[in-house]
């Protein structure tokens, strides 16, 4: 047996004897664990999932042990992955920790940063929020004019961040500001703080699905140790710009996640629109589904292909903005192939007679509209390919 | 499922890639359209493609052929569909060695094989009867007579059928109307009595026929295979045909999408290269992603005819449908981004898509492979 084999066979067992089996089912969005000073657990089997999680170091499989991680190869964590949806394992911790903050810390942040920071983060004992848009920065991110000034021991910041993703349930954030006004992305830096810090203030924003999971952050005066300054001084553009690849990669996965909740378009037009024999009566829908499944499946083989040039060395660059265009673009789509199909069944708002089901579905089609807007619009990562992958001039 | 080539098949197509682009540019089709060649293609060059070892790709070692893979073949017509170059390497490499395989005896195999991969004989598939490609709708006869078999019926679009030596011939022995039992294939020959052939000419400028059978007598050793069984080995190798030709127009809408591009970062309007205006760019970049997700297909479904997998008919007609689907957008968007010169012939970009349209009718268009994919995932 190959030491991979070997590591296949442990995981699969070590998996099968300590995942609960309520944590191998498909997880709701509100039954996520995000960790964090105020962490929340939908039932005693999610806490315990991720203490036996953390203890291996599989919170974080790919990170050196010396921070918390796993220390897997990348064949090794692969296995993991196979494995985990094999069982059908939930993921025991959900952090813009792990997704984006962790790996750009890794890379730029200093020993000291990394030993503060990113043990807790694989812990699930501390829970991050990101400060990126402002209502004047939004597509046009390098406009943000949130303000870092210098005082000697500090930094002094003011501003608005607006879209913080549950800033309101964060510990700390990592925040882009402005520390040189005389130019655009070359007076941007990367700052982390403690949401406890005097002068910061967050308010819930109300969607059009009617969930808040997003805020408007207002800082006035928050003083800043210079040690949270990740990377150079007015060098956090290029940190911003990895972090938003480590975020897109998150956000085109999303389809993914909330898989085995949402049903499939073509189970949900068989019961809509299917004859005796199953198959789909309304023409233009049947190829409309039938389209959708085909790109679903191009997709997944491009992902698939990607990872392989990646092994290989031959990948192309761009990939993840494609991924990211792409993935959301299909995702509402699939969305609006659902409501076609199951008519007003999918469009209740609340209470009876509609199913958790009907309701949820109807949520997530408004709440799928944010996929292409969040992370770099549709339009922003269509001028990310054309400029980068295609070479097409500004 | 393996989307990557290894060292053979990156060979296979480099080395394809420089053939067609040394010796078979587009600028050879616009040659032979202009001088009216009768063949529509270029004999002694087809010669050193054969000897290349591309017409015996599919066709085992001991038959005396290269035995590559469908991947392998994908690779080689990929790089022509880049210079949209005419042979008769499709009809008879791609359609024809596969069938004689799969249905043939020995004796068929051991006479025919050997010079369809040397490059001597040429057979065409008769098979489609009506402009829109119907794989079991097919009404051309073959009937018992006092002494053999008696052949009737009409072929419409039949690829290189007016320079094929020999026809395979689908024809209806029992059944009703679009039954998938009671087809049989034959093995004709093109100058037999009752077999008249009319060269179509297509807009692509490539080889196509329509091929009569009247009364057309046959011997015994004209059948390939069991009467009324020619179902199985022929949806097997239209599947096969399929795939690859997904791979010739990935190599089409490739080339026009680069050639686009250039175009793009050299033309001046208003006083800016026109490739610097947000709504130029928008629409190459979403190009981009479906050429992208039309490879990955296309290399699944030549990967999956290879390993046998059991989902290959549907990857087949993924792949089909996306190729469609992407080239049909791309050859369309490069005439309009060339503007008014990508509408004159002195301009090769034309010539994409003029192949275009040809090959996304032949062998099933996008709806018809959509179709087809529900159907097999039964929706």
């Amino acid at each position: 047996m190959s030491a991979l084999d070997q590591f296949r066979a442990e995981t699969r067992a070590w998996l099968e004897a300590n995942c609960p089996a309520s944590m191998r089912t498909p997880m709701p969005e509100d039954e996520r664990v995000w960790g964090g000073r105020n962490a929340r657990f939908s039932n005693p089997d999610s806490k315990l999932w991720l203490a036996r999680m953390v203890e291996r170091g599989w919170t974080v499989p790919g990170w050196p042990k010396a921070y918390g991680g796993g220390g897997l190869s990348r064949d090794e964590l692969q296995v993991l992955k196979e494995e985990m949806n094999r069982l059908g394992c939930r993921s025991p911790l959900f952090s813009f920790g792990i997704s984006m903050l962790g790996p750009v810390l890794l890379k730029y942040g200093t020993e000291e940063q990394k030993q503060e920071h990113l043990p807790r983060i694989a812990r699930g004992e501390i829970r991050w929020c990101q400060g990126y848009s402002e209502p004047g920065a939004g597509s046009d991110l390098a406009a943000l004019a949130t303000r870092a000034e210098d005082q000697g021991d500090h930094y002094l910041v003011n501003g608005q961040k607006i879209w913080t993703s549950y800033a309101n349930y964060a510990d700390w954030i990592f925040c882009l500001v402005r520390t040189d006004t005389s130019t655009k992305q070359a007076g941007i830096s990367f700052l982390l703080f403690d949401m406890r810090s005097e002068g910061v203030e967050t308010r819930p924003i109300t969607l059009i699905s009617g969930a808040s999971v997003f805020c408007e952050t207002f800082l006035t005066n928050v003083r800043v140790p210079k040690g949270n300054l990740v990377g150079r001084l007015n060098g956090g553009w290029e940190i911003a710009k990895e972090l938003l690849q480590h975020e897109r990669g998150m956000i085109s996965d999303i389809g993914k996640s909330i898989g085995g909740i949402v049903p499939d378009v073509d189970v949900v037009a068989k019961k809509y629109l299917g004859d005796a024999d199953g198959r789909i009566s309304d023409p233009v829908l049947r190829d409309a589904v039938a389209r959708h499944v085909m790109d679903d499946r191009a997709f997944g083989l491009t992902m698939r292909r990607a990872a392989q040039e990646s092994e290989a060395g031959t990948a192309n660059g761009g990939v993840s903005s494609m991924f990211k265009l792409f993935g959301t673009e299909q995702n509402k789509r699939k969305f609006e192939l659902i409501l076609k199909c199951a008519g007003t069944d999918a469009l209740g708002w609340e209470g009876a007679p509609f199913s958790e089901e009907a309701l949820t579905l109807c949520r997530t089609w408004l709440r799928s509209k944010g996929n292409s807007i969040e992370g770099g619009t549709s339009e922003i990562q269509l001028n990310v390919i054309a400029k980068r992958v295609l070479g097409l001039p500004d | 499922m393996n989307l990557t080539l290894n060292e053979e098949q990156t060979m296979l197509k480099n080395g394809a890639h420089e053939f067609f682009k040394e010796r078979m540019p587009v600028k050879a089709l616009r040659e032979l359209r202009d001088k009216d060649v009768p063949d529509g293609f270029d004999r002694a060059l087809w010669g050193e493609m054969a000897g290349l070892g591309w017409a015996g790709i599919l066709i085992p070692e001991q038959f005396g052929g290269a035995d590559f893979g469908y991947k392998g073949m994908g690779q080689v017509l990929e790089e022509a569909g880049r210079c949209l170059a005419a042979s008769p390497l499709f009809s008879s490499a791609v359609l024809a060695a596969p069938l004689l395989l799969k249905a043939g005896t020995d004796e068929h195999k051991q006479a025919l094989l050997p010079t369809l991969a040397s490059g001597e004989l040429l057979i065409a598939l008769a098979h489609d009867e009506s402009p829109r490609h119907a794989p079991t709708r097919i009404a051309t006869r073959v009937e018992q007579s006092a002494d053999g078999l008696v052949l009737n019926g009409a072929k419409t679009f039949v690829v290189d059928g007016h320079v094929a030596d020999r026809f395979i011939v689908v024809a209806r022995s029992s059944g009703e109307r679009d039954a998938r039992d009671g087809l049989t294939l034959l093995l004709v020959d093109a100058k037999a009595p009752g077999v008249s052939v009319t060269r179509m000419r297509m807009v692509d400028s490539r080889n196509a026929a329509a091929v009569r059978f009247d009364k057309v007598a046959l011997g015994a050793d004209a059948l390939l295979g069991k009467i009324g069984e020619g179902h199985a080995p022929l949806a097997a190798v239209l599947d096969g045909a399929r795939a690859v030709l997904a791979a010739e127009m990935l190599g089409n809408a490739s080339e026009a999408f680069e050639r686009t591009l250039a175009y793009l970062k050299l033309r001046k309007q208003f006083g800016a290269v026109i490739g610097s205006f947000q709504a130029l760019k928008h629409r190459a970049a979403h190009m981009f992603c479906e050429l992208e997700l039309t490879r990955s297909a296309v290399l699944g479904a030549l990967d999956a005819l290879d390993s046998r997998h059991a989902d290959s008919a549907a990857l087949c007609s993924l792949a089909k449908a996306k190729a469609c689907d992407t080239l049909e957008l791309v050859s369309a968007e490069a005439v309009q981004m060339h503007g008014g010169i990508g509408m004159t012939d002195a301009e090769e970009i034309g010539f994409f898509l003029k192949r275009a349209r040809v090959a996304q009718q032949w062998l099933g268009d996008a709806s018809f492979h959509r179709d087809r994919y529900a159907t097999l995932k039964g929706f």
